[in-house]
Order: C-alpha cells, then structure tokens, then sequence
C-alpha cells in the first residue's frame, strides 16, 4: 500500500526531526536565535503542562478517596496520564515543525490540538462533577 | 515595554529559568512515581529505580541546557530527550495504576 508506506516515511522522518539537530539546522537560515529561545520556551511551558497532567494522574492514584463508581478513580488517573504523555510527545514535535518553519521562513504550524485538549480537560471536570453529584444524591 | 536593544541579555535568563522550572517540576512528578510505585508493596521497586533514573536523566539535561553554552543553537537531541522522559513518566504511572487494578 504506497499510502500508508508513505504514513510511515513522514511519521519516521518527523521522529529524525525531533533528534537530528544538525539535519534542522541544515534547513533554511539561522534565525534570530531570540526567536528559537522563544520557541525553546513555549516547548518547556507545553512540558510542563504535560508534567502537571501526569503529577494530576499520580496524585489522583494515590490520593482520592474511593469514587462512588468501580473503577472511576484509576480511569481518570489514566487518562491524566495518557494525556500528559501525549502533550510532551506532541510538544516535541510542534518544537521541531516550528523551528523548521522559522528557519525556512514560513508559516508557523498550526494545530488543533490545544482546543481538543481544553475541550478534553473541561468534558472531564464535567463529567467527574456529574459522578461527584450523583454519588451525594445515591448516598 | 522593553525596548528591543535590552532584549537579549534576557531571553537567554528567561529560557535558562524555563528549564529549571522544568526540572522542579520532573523531581515533584518523580517523588509521585516513587511514592506511588512503592505504596503498592516491593513489586513495584524497578518501576521506583526506572523513575528515578528517568528524574536524573532529565535533571542532567534541563542542568546541562541551563548552565554553560547550553543555550544557543539548536538543541534538537536535549528537547527530544527530556520529552521522551516526561513520556516515560506516563507510562510508568500508567504500568503501576493498572497494577492496582
């Protein structure tokens, strides 16, 4: 299937991006190097964004009190932590696509993918507020 | 506003304070792993060493960027590294969660 041989040849070329610093600088112009700390930046803050949704995962693990629902305690400990795990991975690749954009001068990427987390984290403190509210009235 | 001529002595302090913010927050989602992964009994002590030596590679990267000529180029290896670790992260929570179960 030439389709998904070249899925792959992008995912694999996009994995080298993220480690071959020489192959990123071979790209393009060296920039403003204020615009890579900048970039450098904004990839830490996404880090640690990721880090503080895993910290929530182990915390949520070994601190909550048992939830009205089987099981509801571990399943959004993993999914805090299926979540972080994807915002580092991803942090790593919009740091690469961007410090190629700069550097060959064109647009920035955009992404989805800060709406879809926002709109994950909101459903999930809904959701929990509903199994919070249910387990007051049932008890 | 800063005018742009004082602008370059700081984004260098800023991005070296960005990565030791960073590393702080590896070494509270470190201890979490360890408290986690040993709570659970003994079966959980390779898991405990693998966190703590995925808290030392990144503290060892994050130093490393932060001091000496770290910042400046690319450091496309380093980002990658310290992602991966914070990855790593999850998954041992995830491994040790589903332990529990």
């Amino acid at each position: 299937m030439p389709g998904r041989n070249r899925i792959i040849t992008t995912v694999w070329q996009r994995i080298r991006n993220w480690f071959d610093p020489r192959e990123l600088r071979s790209v393009g112009t060296t920039p403003d190097y204020r615009f890579s700390l900048a970039n450098e930046r904004t990839f830490l803050a996404w880090l640690r964004t990721g880090l503080a949704l895993v910290a929530g995962g182990l915390a949520a693990a070994q601190f909550l009190p048992a939830l009205p629902l089987v099981h509801l305690r571990e399943a959004i400990a993993v999914a805090l932590l299926l979540l972080g795990g994807a915002v580092a991975i991803r942090a790593v690749d919009h740091w690469a696509r961007t410090e190629r954009a700069i550097r060959l001068g064109g647009e920035l990427p955009v992404s989805r993918f800060p709406a879809v987390l926002a709109l994950a984290v909101g459903l999930g403190a809904l959701l929990l507020l509903v199994a919070v509210l249910a387990g007051a009235v049932n008890s | 506003m800063n005018p742009p001529a004082r602008d370059p002595g700081l984004q260098p302090e800023r991005t070296r304070l960005a990565w030791r913010r960073t590393a702080l927050t590896v070494t509270v989602v470190a201890m979490l792993t360890v408290r986690l992964a040993l709570t659970g009994g003994p079966a959980g002590a390779p898991l405990a060493v693998l966190a703590v030596l995925g808290w030392g590679a990144t503290v060892a990267l994050c130093w490393r960027r932060a001091t000496g000529t770290g910042v400046s180029g690319t450091g496309g290896r380093t980002l990658a590294g310290v992602g991966l670790c914070a990855a790593g992260f999850a998954l041992i929570g995830v491994l040790l969660v589903l332990r529990g179960v």
